[in-house]
């Protein structure tokens, strides 16, 4: 009867994922030694996970003995991974403050480009959601708080061509919109 | 219109993607600019993310790499950068494990964790113990304290978790901050307390009067947060289970009433740990499990697609523990079989047929077959597979079954699909008689038209095994002929193997048979006409023996093991010829039933290997085993001291022709003491010769070591079941729990008793399974066979079917025919059955059993030895 028990540990959580909508990995981070230990195994179970989640949006599914929950957005797929005999509730309140806490990252525009714009503020995120597989804060604003650490203006002389063209950018689509 | 859009496609990417066709080794070549001074944030952040990104897309990073990497990174360290040094940290989590001489950064981190800045803070706790090692503890010890109670809940948090991670290396350290994460727990910070709880539970597990202490004290006081009260739940549960407190007290236990009261908790995550935790409870009854049956039925209907799937999980699982209580629930099951979400539905479905009465079969079938059309093959299967356990539960309901199945079988599918279908119509009529006729029309139904050549060959087979002996046979062969002319060479290889088997069982058709198989003599692929030939020559000849032993039971050995008993043969003395009698036959693998809620799985399944093979591969690395010979049989391990004992023994036997090895699988639970040349001593019987002992020379804590014996039989195999005495023999010396060294180089002798063994005959027989026993049986009747026969009076059993089990587990022979199977209501059976002893010998056994004041059998014995028949003979009695 394994598994009949759960043994009480903080270790909960096997690992946390957002793909695109190729299902290629934007950033994974996998917690347990002994669940897909390498790269290979890992990429192999993100391909079977997406290829199952893609066209439905159904919020849970169980694979290879893991309970996924799951949530998509425009381009982008937020997994989070656990045992298969763990408290589903928990997974989603950790699945839920992984994605709200970057809807309050990227000020509700939540596709890949942001992500892959702000990577390094959704990296500092995954690490404050996760410690090796215990929950660290599953409190959105919390979370946000501490990494959000950007100031906003940036001088334009530092600024690089591309981030002025995108700002020039975003200025027209909304003066279009209105 | 296609071309513009790309293009724009093209323009998006271009712009926003700096991250695409990164080059592992430029990228680390810009990590120069990490040396600019000033610093420039911007940059740094850009290359330190690139890099991140790259490993976390599986980029390798070589010891050199990570290293020289890992010191351009320390100086950014001079930067005041919030996210930069945020961003360092992550870097040097990251790299940790590859790069060389990491703890330099040790003072820079120290200084963080202790500064002002509290941005800076919890994450250098954390980035700071994933450097650190057991030496450099010591000089942390004092911070950590410190933070552990800090007022700061972010950094109490770090370093709680951190301690925790730590403890897993320095358990010793770590147990001295106690203190400090009892003060923790008493924080208003619900994380905080979780952490705490976390870490402070791990420090105590081991003793559970301290665990206990705790968990009273917290049930008391309301935890705030959630997850502290689903962990406090499984600390109970845990507790509960280890006390074994039984049904009665159960509602008077405090640890129950904490979890009962946490069904009303305002969490919906609570309340469903709770309710799983109640259910799942070994001593329970109804009373206390109704209410979290109400929670998850409430669950089942809910909004949101986790808290069903959750709700029915639990359900499924306990669905055989609790199938009254399960049941109350099918109203809500049933509406969730058209579940948007098919894990659910499948969920639902599995649970439904689990608990299904025998009355409500059809109805369920009827509301399967509503939407089976629309569900995956994955999740076919599964049903498929709810449908065969359904069939074993309740055998008369097999027409219903069988033909939903077959109308399964008609639609369009998979082959894996397909081939749980076959699996499970064949299941069925193996088990159950009444069901083969029906079960193998809709097989012979299926062939006209199937795709897969594997399941084509599998029913032919199936067809020339059990076809002949339906009540008309003749009507089988149309479709197995059909076969020959439409089908590609594989398949009509098989199907003419098929045809000779009718040739062979029915004398009656024997004359069309022949007919027919003339004609595939002019098949133009070479496998089916040698085929048809050799059968055509044998059938010919008109010897019932030959038909026996080249068409009805051709023996098949074990491949692994007459691979290696060729190998051997080739190596060993090539003047005298091989003989294919010592190896052992395939014996019958019993296919363990997965319980489990296994949805989908890709992981392939491990392929079947009996425990001959898989202990033949085993014993092959001992000393001078091979002149033994192959292996005959290997017996099921038993326990030859009790369970919770300071060592545990348990004694696996290696039958082969004339020697037994005796395995021991000894365990050491003992963490203070090392064992050396650990041996087991038997007590020899008269007869039998010890040849060998092979000791084990280290026995350490905890690990599963193995020592063995090997015995010789007495040639006179009259007297070869007997009972040996054992002792286990060994020096003890005293050792560090901890590390394991031993304290001194002086042990002790010492010596412990074991349980007797026995080797008893069902020992040396290994079981076979005759398809076709009654013309094995009448062929046995010649000049080389001995029959021996006795009547017993059986006082100890009181039904024919206690008598059955009774000698086919004295006698380990295989029944055939499903002659194992007493029918209810009846007052006589005839068992059949038959095995091969070790050497090669086979037996055959009939016994015809008569319920009078007890059973009464008269035993008759078909062997090729008249010492085992007379052996077998005296077994029982």
């Amino acid at each position: 009867m394994e598994g009949f028990m759960m043994e009480p540990t903080l270790n909960i959580i096997k690992g946390m994922c957002i793909m695109d909508n190729d299902g290629n990995r934007i950033l994974a981070k996998y917690y347990d030694k002994n669940v897909l230990p390498t790269v290979k195994e890992q990429k192999a179970f993100e391909k079977n996970l997406f290829s199952k989640t893609h066209r439905s949006n159904t919020e849970i599914i169980m694979l290879d003995g893991l309970t996924c929950v799951y949530k998509s957005n425009v381009d982008l797929f937020f997994y989070v991974m656990g045992s298969a005999y763990e408290n589903e509730l928990i997974l989603l309140s950790v699945l839920n403050c992984l994605y709200d806490s970057i809807n309050l990252i990227l000020k509700k525009i939540v596709e890949k480009r942001m992500v892959l714009d702000n990577l390094e503020i959704i990296m500092l995120a995954f690490d404050e959601i996760c410690d090796g597989g215990v929950i660290l804060d599953a409190d959105p604003s919390s979370v946000v708080k501490r990494v959000d650490l950007r100031n906003d203006d940036i001088p334009i002389a530092e600024q690089t061509v591309a981030q002025v063209l995108q700002s020039a950018r975003e200025q027209f689509k909304w003066s279009i919109l209105k | 219109m296609g071309s513009f859009r790309r293009d724009k496609d093209d323009e998006d990417e271009g712009i926003t993607n700096i991250y695409q066709n990164l080059e592992k080794t430029s990228v680390l070549q810009e990590t120069r600019t990490f040396n600019d001074t000033p610093v420039n944030p911007r940059k740094c952040i850009q290359i330190l993310t690139k890099i991140l990104y790259l490993i976390n897309q599986g980029e390798q990073l070589v010891a050199r790499e990570a290293t020289d990497c890992f010191f351009a990174m320390t100086k950014l360290f001079q930067s005041k950068d919030v996210v930069l040094r945020r961003m360092v940290y992550l870097g040097i989590k990251e790299l940790s494990s590859i790069a060389e001489d990491v703890i330099i950064v040790t003072s820079s981190l120290t200084k963080d964790m202790t500064g002002k800045e509290d941005l800076y803070r919890p994450a250098a706790i954390r980035a700071l113990c994933s450097i650190t090692d057991n030496t450099m503890l010591q000089a942390v010890e004092r911070y950590m304290k410190q933070c552990i109670v800090d007022k700061n809940p972010a950094v109490s948090c770090a370093a709680l978790v951190s301690s925790l991670r730590l403890a897993s290396t320095a358990g010793d350290v770590v147990k001295r901050w106690a203190n400090e994460a009892q003060e923790a727990l008493n924080s208003d910070n619900i994380m905080v307390q979780y952490h705490a709880l976390g870490l402070l539970y791990h420090i105590r597990k081991s003793d559970r009067l301290a665990v206990s202490k705790l968990v009273n004290k917290l049930t008391r006081s309301s935890m705030k947060s959630p997850y502290a009260v689903c962990m406090l739940i499984r600390i109970a549960c845990k507790l509960i289970e280890e006390e074994d407190i039984s049904t009665e007290d159960m509602p008077n236990s405090p640890m129950f009433t904490f979890i009962e009261s946490c069904l009303r908790h305002k969490s919906e995550m609570v309340i469903y740990e709770a309710a799983h935790a109640i259910v799942n409870l070994k001593n329970t009854n109804a009373r206390v499990l109704s209410p979290a049956f109400s929670i998850l039925q409430l669950f089942c209907s809910s909004q949101k697609a986790t808290l069903r799937f959750a709700a029915v999980r639990t359900l499924n699982k306990v669905a055989m523990t609790h199938p009254a209580a399960v049941t109350t629930c099918n109203l809500d099951l049933e509406g969730l079989i058209t579940d948007t979400n098919r894990s659910v539905a499948t969920l639902a479905i599995t649970t439904l047929l689990k608990t299904g009465a025998e009355s409500s079969v059809e109805r369920l079938m009827k509301q399967i077959s509503s939407f089976v059309a629309e569900i995956s093959d994955e999740f076919k299967v599964v049903v498929v597979q709810a449908i065969c356990a359904l069939c074993s539960k309740y055998p008369r309901k097999h027409t219903v079954l069988m033909n939903f199945l077959s109308g399964m079988l008609r639609e369009e599918g998979g082959l894996e699909y397909k081939t749980s279908i076959v699996d499970t119509i064949i299941t069925i009529i193996e088990e159950n008689a009444e069901a083969k006729e029906s079960g193998l029309s809709h097989l012979c139904e299926f062939i006209e038209d199937c795709e897969h050549v594997s399941l084509a060959v599998r029913i032919l087979h199936l067809l020339g095994k059990e076809g002949p002996f339906a009540n008309t046979p003749s009507k089988y062969i149309r479709f197995i002929y059909n076969r020959v002319i439409l089908e590609s060479p594989i398949v009509r290889a098989a199907a003419v193997t098929a045809l000779a088997q009718f040739g062979a069982s029915c004398p009656a058709l024997i004359n069309n048979i022949l007919v027919l198989l003339s004609r595939c003599q002019m098949d133009p692929d070479d496998e089916v006409r040698d085929r048809a030939t050799y059968y055509l020559h044998i059938l010919q000849s008109n010897k019932p023996e030959l038909y026996k032993h080249y068409i009805i039971e051709r023996e098949t050995c074990s491949l692994t093991l007459l691979e290696k008993a060729l190998t051997e043969h080739l190596n060993g003395d090539l003047s005298t010829s091989f003989d294919i009698s010592i190896v052992p036959k395939t014996a019958i693998v019993k296919e363990e039933v997965a319980n489990e809620a296994m949805l989908i799985s890709n992981t392939p399944r491990a392929p079947k290997i009996t425990r001959e093979e898989e202990s033949a591969a085993r014993l092959s690395q001992l000393p001078g085993i091979q002149v033994l010979g192959p292996i005959h049989r290997t017996t099921t391990p038993i326990q030859l001291t009790e369970s919770e004992t300071e060592y545990t023994v348990q004694c696996i036997k290696h039958i082969f022709a004339n020697h037994i090895v005796f395995q021991f699988d000894c365990l050491n639970t003992l963490p203070d003491q090392i064992l050396e040349n650990v041996r087991v001593e038997l007590t020899i019987p008269e007869g039998f010769t010890t040849r060998a002992v092979i000791p084990c020379p280290k026995l350490p804590y905890n690990e599963l070591q193995t020592t063995f014996v090997i015995v010789e039989f007495p040639p006179d195999i009259a007297s070869s079941a007997a009972t040996f005495g054992a002792t286990l023999r060994f020096v003890v010396k005293d050792c560090d729990p901890n590390t394991g060294e031993p304290d001194s180089d002086n042990g002790y002798e010492e010596e412990y008793m074991l349980e007797d063994l026995e080797i008893t005959v069902a020992d040396q027989i290994q079981k076979t399974k005759k398809s076709n026993f009654q013309a094995v049986w009448d062929a046995a009747d010649t000049e080389e066979w001995v029959e021996a026969e006795d009547t017993y009076s059986l006082s100890a059993v009181s039904t024919l079917q206690d008598a059955v089990n009774t000698i086919l587990k004295f006698l380990g022979l295989g029944a055939a025919n499903l002659s194992e199977k007493v029918a209810e209501g009846t007052h006589t059976h005839t068992l059949i059955c038959s095995g091969t002893f070790r050497g090669g010998a086979e037996i055959l056994v009939r016994s015809k059993l008569a319920l009078s004041d007890g059973v009464t059998m008269q035993l008759t014995v078909r062997t090729t030895d008249p010492d085992v028949a007379e052996l077998v003979t005296s077994a029982i009695g």
